[in-house]
């Protein structure tokens, strides 16, 4: 089951950039690569919690500001010598619009 | 004193001068004419002055300081109009002078196909600085045409010069391939796939028949009827030896002036030397039998014994990324026999050529790694065999040993040639290390080898690798990251020669493996881009590492430290009451005073940001830019202001020095001192650039460091107001900003380059510090603003999440 929500306009991410959207479940960086691609990971490095939205988009990678890791940001795992692995959660483009799949992501409230 | 008079400053000439005034510099009092209006320049580098990638300055061999040093008399832009021989005179356009011995260093011009339209404005030849200067402005026109006639050595390097400037560029050649003296058809046609490659077109059997135009060159019509429309005509077909002056004054003339192995002419107190020069029926165009000449004309001067011998030569050439090579004979023969070795995939070729059980010719083609050692064989007409079947594998393979291009050097005798320009062998330079020069630059400097065209830099330091053993760290020419093989000095070299203005124009132009880059090389082209475009080149803040992006320091906890600019150190309670107010508003958990003397809030979060910095503008405050690749701080001691120690007003000079820096990007962070008296209160004196006042003025001091290396800073000058340290602070930033590579700080970059260059880059010449100067401030009408006002106006959006689904409930 999946439950996309719109989570606002491509143009609202910079090019090799990323913006955060807050979840109950903590933050989760959506990157939106030089090729218009949309990935969504959380934000939070495996290895010292450096916040990913923050590093430097390049190809299909982002390097976390902090220590450099490079994180691959369709599968989330990290790349060369370092071992580790982000969750990534599903994202598209909709007429110029980011869905992002909040299945795991929303609060599992009572209703 | 005897008198010597020497005609011409040219390669040959200038050395053997320099031979002279080693030995014995009492030995004569010397004139130098010199018909260009200028000394001694290494003219083989000419042609990458040409592609930009050198500038004249850097060619010069012999300047102003070297003459008036030696005493030498120049007379620079005048011609001699002739010589009397009975009475020992040489008369130029402004007077006589006396002899008791003439040097000939004459030279050669180029020889001028004379077609019709060959006197038309815009056919040059490519010998001197005028013609280099007149290629460079004939491709400041976009779209610009050339058509450079003859394709040997110096034709392909000023096409490929051309090119690297931006200039359409058709190469015609009379013979079927290029460089056909030097070169077989196979590494000719090699040579021509990778010259178009770098977009040059290349016309073989091509004729000229005329070089039309009204006024001026226009086109170039060849024999066959092709018409080339063109904006410059660079003739380079060949040279001819300048003998008239020579021959008018009854000096025994054949092709060139005739000497015996002593350079002494018919007459013997006159000699000659260098390409006016005929010895043997031989004539030389290459520069290593003219040094060994220059050697020997010294020796005859000063009455010792020396003996010329034409020697085997090789040709390489210069042209960046085009590897070849060729010595010896390659001609076609009955009792010859070729060793030919190809490799399509990677562009090698290469042909040795036999006769008996010699060496007699070598080629090659894409990888010319052994030449040196091939070279070698066919000198010394080695007996070779032995290692027949091998031969053709270089060095590495004989003997069993492994493929190490070490044990090749090592291999090498000790009369192996290593510079074939100053004619150095091994023997010199391992001599030479053991005598403690144990870096390249001591090896350069002492032996000279390296020191002229520099192809072979690679072999001297595999020379010192070699000798020194683990003792010497070979200089890896490290590529800037994974996405390129090229260094940060190649990179910067061709974004200000090919003007490569953006991001995606340096990743298509020099090949980049990656498709847009990774975290290293992105924000170091960023800043290169934007200090040497500072009007075409728009700063991509996604290029930026996200303290620069952000315009905080990120913390380890992902929150950001704010540090507002408190310029000169200086503060007022209504700063600080703001100051302390946004820490309270905030929640500022860490309120500290920095050793810039700036007070720097630590701890606030990312989408705060653009509150802060409001509440903070609004007080007066902006960026103290504490997080940038730029200047971050001037510190200062009270000065004349309170102090009863101070010399000068060192706060109110600090305050004037960081509002004319504040905003410029430097390659790494750039901090500075302004201490009132030579107490040094404010640690000038390790400080990127640290000014101490003094009584009489102001010393200015650069390169000094206090993190992970100390170091005190360097005198660049002692100046007498505060606008002349403001001007030579602006022209060193300036200078590394537009020469040193990313993350390196000053001291780094002055480690490099000389201090002695940045001084006469800065203090010397004053021209040149003005326009340095007038650089800086051309950079600084983009980067001298508030960055903070900026994204609180204008990307206020991006420090906030793009959504927020806390509140947002499962279906």
């Amino acid at each position: 089951m999946t439950n996309w929500i719109d989570i606002g306009a491509l143009e609202d991410i910079p090019q090799r950039g990323a913006r955060v959207v807050k979840t109950a479940r903590g933050c989760v960086a959506v990157f939106r690569t030089g090729e218009d691609e949309v990935h969504a990971l959380d934000d939070r490095c495996p290895h010292k919690g450096g916040p990913l939205s923050e590093g430097i988009v390049h190809g299909g990678s982002v390097t976390c500001p902090l220590h450099n890791w490079v994180f691959d940001l369709n599968s989330g795992v990290a790349k060369g010598a370092d071992e580790g692995q982000v969750a990534t959660y599903a994202a598209r483009v909709e007429d110029g619009r980011i869905l992002l799949d909040a299945t795991d992501l929303v609060a599992r409230s009572a209703a | 004193m005897q008198k010597l008079v020497v005609i011409g400053a040219g390669m040959a000439s200038g050395r053997a001068l320099e031979h002279l005034i080693e030995a014995d510099p009492t030995a004569y009092d010397i004139t130098l004419f010199n018909a260009e209006p200028r000394g001694n320049y290494n003219r083989i580098m000419l042609s990458p002055v040409l592609s930009g990638e050198k500038s004249f300055e850097e060619i010069v061999t012999h300047d102003e300081d070297w003459y008036a040093v030696h005493g030498i008399t120049t007379r620079f832009g005048e011609k001699v109009v002739s010589i009397d021989r009975d009475r020992k005179v040489v008369i130029g356009e402004n007077g006589e002078v006396p002899y008791d011995k003439l040097v000939f260093g004459t030279g050669s011009s180029a020889f001028i196909i004379p077609c019709p339209g060959h006197d038309l404005p815009g056919v040059v030849a490519f010998r001197d600085l005028e013609d280099t200067t007149a290629m460079s402005e004939a491709s400041a026109t976009p779209g610009a045409r050339a058509v450079v006639i003859g394709g040997g050595l110096l034709g392909l390097e000023a096409a490929a010069g051309l090119r690297l400037r931006g200039m359409e560029v058709t190469v015609l050649h009379l013979a079927g391939h290029l460089m056909e003296r030097q070169l077989d058809p196979s590494a000719g046609y090699l040579l021509q796939k990778d010259l178009e490659r770098r977009g040059i077109t290349v016309l073989t059997e091509a004729s000229t028949k005329e070089i039309y135009g009204n006024g001026k060159v226009e086109g170039v019509r060849l024999v066959d009827g092709t018409d080339l429309p063109a904006d410059i005509v660079v003739m380079a077909v060949g040279i001819r030896p300048q003998v008239q002056l020579a021959k008018d004054s009854g000096l025994a003339v054949g092709r060139a002036i005739h000497v015996d192995a002593q350079m002494v002419t018919s007459d013997p107190d006159i000699y000659a030397v260098g390409e006016c020069v005929e010895f043997e029926g031989n004539v030389f165009g290459l520069v290593a039998p003219l040094y060994d000449q220059a050697k020997v004309l010294a020796k005859t001067l000063l009455g010792q014994d020396d003996t010329f011998v034409v020697k085997q030569l090789s040709t390489k050439l210069k042209v960046t990324g085009c590897d070849l090579f060729s010595a010896g004979d390659f001609a076609d023969g009955d009792t010859r026999e070729d060793i030919v070795f190809r490799d399509p995939a990677r562009g090698v070729y290469k042909r040795l050529v036999i006769e008996g059980d010699k060496l007699v010719g070598a080629v090659m083609y894409g990888d010319t790694a052994d030449s040196n050692w091939f070279f070698g064989l066919i000198k010394d007409g080695a007996d070779i065999a032995e290692m027949r079947d091998t031969l053709i594998f270089g060095p590495a393979f004989q003997g069993g040993a492994q493929a190490d291009p070490l044990a090749a050097v090592a291999a090498l005798p000790d009369d192996a040639e290593i510079c074939g320009c100053n004619g150095v062998c091994k023997g010199d330079i391992v001599a030479a290390i053991k005598a403690g020069a144990t870096d390249l630059g001591a090896v350069k400097a002492t032996t000279k080898a390296s020191a002229s065209c520099g192809t072979c830099t690679g072999l001297v330091e595999q020379v010192l690798a070699v000798t020194l053993g683990d003792d010497f760290k070979m200089p890896a020419a490290q590529p800037m990251c994974g996405c390129t093989d090229l260094t940060h000095e190649d990179v910067r070299r061709l974004i200000k020669a090919s003007e490569l203005k953006s991001m995606p124009a340096v990743w298509q132009e020099l090949g980049w493996k990656t498709k847009d880059g990774c975290h290293v090389c992105r924000p170091a082209l960023n800043f290169y881009l934007l200090a040497d475009w500072p009007l075409d080149y728009k700063d991509d803040l996604q290029s930026r590492f996200i303290n620069e992006r952000k315009h905080a320091n990120i913390q380890k906890d992902g929150t950001f430290s704010v540090m507002p600019r408190m310029w000169g150190g200086i503060t007022t309670p209504d700063e600080l009451r703001a100051i302390a107010d946004a820490a309270d508003k905030y929640g500022v958990p860490t309120v500290k005073v920095t050793g810039g003397q700036r007070i720097d809030l630590l701890g606030v979060k990312g989408e705060d940001l653009p509150a802060i910095w409001k509440d903070l503008n609004d007080a007066g405050m902006v960026s103290g830019q504490a997080y940038s690749k730029g200047l971050r701080t001037v510190k200062t001691c009270v000065g004349t202001d309170h102090c009863r120690f101070g010399t000068q007003d060192s706060t109110g000079l600090g305050i004037k020095l960081e509002k004319a820096l504040w905003g410029s990007w430097t390659p790494h962070k750039v901090k500075l001192a302004v201490s009132g008296c030579p107490r040094n209160c404010a640690e000038a004196t390790c400080k990127d650039v640290g000014v101490i006042c003094v009584d009489s003025g102001y010393q200015v001091g650069v390169a000094g460091a206090a993190g992970m290396d100390v170091k005190e800073t360097e005198r660049l000058a002692d100046v007498k107001t505060e606008e002349e340290v403001l001007d030579y602070t602006r022209a060193f930033i300036q200078l590394y900003r537009e020469n040193a590579k990313y993350l390196d700080r000053p001291y780094k970059w002055v480690a490099k380059v000389g201090l002695d260059w940045v001084k006469q880059q800065v203090v010397e010449d004053v021209a040149n510090r003005q326009a340095l100067v007038d650089r800086f401030e051309l950079s600084q009408s983009i980067y001298r603003k508030d960055p903070w006002a900026e994204h609180v106006a204008r990307e206020q959006p991006r420090y906030a999440p793009i959504a927020n689904l806390v509140q947002e409930a499962a279906e």
